[in-house]
């Protein structure tokens, strides 16, 4: 079988490579499924705990600022990132944009990147200056 | 299935009904959630402090109010349309597909109409709640 490795494959119930696009379409249900809960679970808890009271929120608090409330928010936080550059990255190609092999495995590569560095510089920034 | 015309067969069987509006409204939502996320985030991080008072005092503020409020129906609207699309792609039980898309709707009326409600009594309250 001569295949020039640079042509695109054509894709096929069983012809197929798997490429960061893939990974990000994957990820971009995925995160949005947890944005959908537990991120709104979480926004909702910390909303309605500022409205019954200050015991209330001084509850939502310390859950937060337990080792195991910076672990979820940090997994939230990067869930977000993800979530948005995909986001961003699918209504761009909505526009008819950005499908040329190259273009998309890299923006696709970048939003991995991107959501990693946001993560690391917002907690940086969270534990680093409280 | 043998039945009737082939048109006769696939009429009722749910396309072309509201799919581009669908598709129109998690596009016009996921942008406008982006926005106020984005004021969200700066906001809450510019916050001297994040205990009790300062953030309830910070919500009865008008100008923090309002695009609070605009973000908690923007975020529960965009997250009942894309979850939707999950369900009806996953879940081929038409019985099953049914209870998960009421349960949706509830999670998202209900979670969006709590999250709502407390940011205006926290807003008509003027931050002493």
């Amino acid at each position: 079988m001569h295949r020039n490795p640079s042509r695109p494959m054509s894709p096929h119930l069983t012809v197929w490579r798997w490429g960061p696009h893939m990974l990000v379409s994957i990820l971009h249900r995925v995160t949005g499924g947890a944005l959908a809960t537990l991120g709104t679970i979480a926004l909702v808890w910390w909303l309605a705990a500022a409205a019954t009271g200050p015991e209330a929120y001084a509850s939502f608090t310390d859950l937060a600022d337990d080792w195991y409330g910076v672990v979820i928010g940090i997994g939230l936080s990067w869930t977000l990132f993800q979530h948005t550059l995909s986001g961003i990255r699918h209504v761009v190609l909505d526009i008819g944009a950005g499908y040329e092999l190259s273009t998309n495995k890299f923006w696709a590569n970048m939003t991995i990147v991107g959501s990693l560095v946001l993560t690391a510089l917002l907690w940086i920034y969270i534990l680093g200056v409280r | 299935m043998a039945e009737g015309t082939p048109i006769g067969r696939v009429r009722g069987l749910g396309s072309a009904k509201s799919g581009a509006h669908h598709w129109w409204q998690e596009r016009l939502t996921s942008v406008s959630t982006l926005v106020l996320f984005i004021w969200l985030l700066v906001s809450v991080l510019r916050l001297p402090d994040l205990d009790h008072d300062s953030v309830t005092r910070w919500l009865a503020s008008p100008l923090t109010a309002v695009p609070m409020l605009l973000l908690i129906v923007s975020n529960f609207w965009h997250l009942k349309l894309g979850l939707q699309v999950v369900i009806e792609d996953y879940v081929d039980e038409e019985g099953l597909k049914l209870f998960a898309i009421a349960l949706l709707n509830f999670f998202a009326i209900g979670g969006g109409a709590l999250a709502f409600f407390s940011v205006l009594k926290i807003a008509f309250g003027g931050g002493n709640s």
